[in-house]
């Protein structure tokens, strides 16, 4: 099933003319409503009528998560305040958060494409759709959920916490699709396991997993274990929240909403556009907008963009599965190193749980990853000798993944904490000096 | 004549041993015999105890990693020889000893250990007459 026939296949021309016309009308509405944008573009003599197709877009200026802290809380809007319905909020790992805000045809826009990301999961009106995300100034939750209701499903609001109540209502209510965070999915299985639920019980059947970065190999266990298909979604507030894109049945990347977020590839260093097809960094211009239109934003997400038709029938471009946001990229002694590799070996090796923490520090002016790891219940042996050996595989495979050193450590289960938003999976002890 | 063992992995920080034992006690559960291996970074504890079913449920409960491992208890005089001599017939028959620990009580010592092949172990000794103790004596001792 396809939500909106019209834009999800529309031929690529008729595309790139769509956007080239509204990244002209949103040029206009920054220029003349947002200083921030009227300055940076008077500076580099562009008028909006310059703008005469999407190949203007290379030429425009770049938008940058500092550019929104800077004008914290409105100062990139471009309605007056009276037009913004709805505040939403992601918490900085420093400083203040970031605030982004929406009019009612922005909140109409966001349930469309949610609506569509629901739809090519799979999910139908006749769906029961157990919404584990977190409500509030978090995206997920709310994002999700009107979304839903557009698709006509029924939503449970459930949002995140209590666990057991969570299972309980689950199974009474008949929840057909699961909306969370992939390792909150993870936790429910784990209790689910626990506790002995009857997995035939559970009508469950997909998953509608983001807001933070998960391996393929991780997606392998979660559909194991829950015994359901569960689907990547990509999203981020600043852009609109979750709708952003998301994997249609084929799971074979996520479709972008390119009428409404027009993507590009570039260089993270140069800030050229990089060829079709070539890794970079993730960047988006929000066309259609009102509340908070960004030219150019710079996800840190690294990615690439297939334009290939998919088997789905869809001619949206497909971004590649993010590896993790550059906010998550680790770079120890001059190695780029994201966590989910390391998650990607633990599910491989498959003798551990996948649940880790990654300790950074310096030592002697060189970089040191502790790599901790929770021994479970069904891999623990008890001899130290077969425990130590466990240690050195896993170190072994992760130096031959990451191409450098690390220390293992095995800590007891439940080491960390398991939480419905994102969990804190890296410490870096660098930059506290 | 199989004893279950619990085996629990500890990371090597303080306070964690005395809450295990602290957990077994709340909930009535005996420890008979106890033994610790050690690493820089984590130990495992050995422990038999009295009731080694509710032990691993109470233990998982409270976040241990546990699990039960076949062990065998050998009951020998106390006195120089007597263990020489059991270790001799294993390793005539090249069953490997994993771990062992032991202990005393009067005339009696009694070492627990945990070789390659329990059940082989455990015929061995017995048609050499060596004296294995029940499972139930140990956990009720
Ligand atoms: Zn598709």
């Amino acid at each position: 099933m396809i939500w909106n026939e019209k834009f999800e296949t529309m031929p690529r021309e008729e595309m790139r003319k769509w956007q080239g016309e509204k990244l002209r009308e949103m040029v206009e509405r920054v220029y003349y409503n947002v200083p921030f944008y009227r300055k940076k573009l008077q500076e580099i003599n562009i008028q909006p009528e310059d703008i005469e197709g999407i190949d203007d877009l290379a030429r425009l200026p770049f938008t940058s998560k500092t550019d929104l802290r800077d004008n914290y809380p409105y100062g990139l809007f471009a309605v007056p305040m009276s037009e913004i319905i709805r505040i939403h909020a992601s918490s900085g790992t420093t400083g203040k958060p970031t605030v982004v805000g929406y009019t009612r045809r922005d909140i109409a826009l966001w349930s469309e494409v949610v609506a569509r990301i629901l739809t090519s999961a799979g999910v139908e009106r006749d769906d029961y759709i157990h919404v584990a995300y977190g409500y509030g100034l978090f995206t997920g939750g709310l994002g999700i959920h009107y979304g839903s209701e557009k698709v006509g499903a029924t939503v449970i609001p459930i949002s995140a916490g209590n666990t057991k109540k969570q299972l309980q209502l689950m199974e009474d209510l008949g929840s057909t699709v699961l909306a969370c965070t992939p390792s909150y999915a993870l936790y429910l299985a784990e209790t689910i396991e626990e506790l002995n639920i009857d997995r035939n019980r559970l009508k469950l059947r997909v998953g509608i997993f983001g807001a933070e970065p998960w391996s393929d190999s991780m997606r392998k266990k979660v559909e194991e274990r829950l015994n359901i298909k569960a689907i990547d979604i990509y999203g981020l507030s600043e852009i609109i929240g979750p709708g952003v894109a998301s994997e249609c049945e084929y799971q074979d990347g996520l479709h972008i909403n390119e009428d409404h977020f027009i993507p590009e590839i570039i260089d993270p260093e140069t800030l050229e556009v990089l060829p079709p097809g070539e890794r970079g960094e993730l960047v988006f211009t929000t066309v259609t907008k009102e509340g908070l239109p960004l030219l150019r934003y710079r996800t840190g997400d690294l990615s690439r963009l297939v334009y290939e038709k998919c088997r789905c029938g869809r001619t949206l471009v497909r971004m590649e599965k993010c590896l993790g946001r550059s906010d998550d990229m680790l770079i120890i002694r001059g190695v780029n190193v994201f966590p989910s590799q390391i998650e990607s070996v633990l599910l491989e090796m498959g003798e551990t749980e996948p649940h880790y923490r990654l300790i950074v520090d310096r030592e002697n002016n060189l970089d040191v990853l502790e790599v901790q790891v929770e021994v479970g219940d069904q891999f623990f042996s008890d001899e130290i000798r077969k425990l130590e050996q466990l240690t050195n595989k896993i170190r072994k495979n992760i130096e031959s993944t990451l191409g450098i050193g690390v220390k293992v450590k095995l800590v007891e289960p439940k080491t960390f904490e398991r939480c419905e938003g994102k969990t804190t999976r890296v410490i870096d002890r660098r930059k506290l000096d | 004549m199989i004893i279950k063992q619990l085996s629990v992995f500890l990371e090597n920080k303080a306070g964690r041993l005395t809450e295990l034992t602290g957990i077994l006690g709340n909930a009535g559960i005996n420890m008979t015999a106890l033994s610790i291996a050690d690493t820089s970074e984590f130990g495992i504890i050995r422990v038999v105890v009295s009731d080694p079913e509710k032990a691993l449920q109470i233990l998982k409960e409270h976040n241990f990693s546990v699990n039960l491992t076949d062990v065998v208890c050998l009951m020998t005089e106390n006195q120089p020889g007597a263990l020489a001599r059991a270790l001799e017939l294993l390793s005539a028959e090249r069953i490997s000893i994993e771990y062992m620990y032991a202990f005393s009580i009067g005339e009696r010592a009694f070492i627990i250990m945990k070789t390659e092949d329990i059940n082989r172990t455990i015929e061995l000794l017995r048609k050499n007459n060596i004296e294995l103790l029940k499972a139930d004596e140990l956990y009720n001792m």
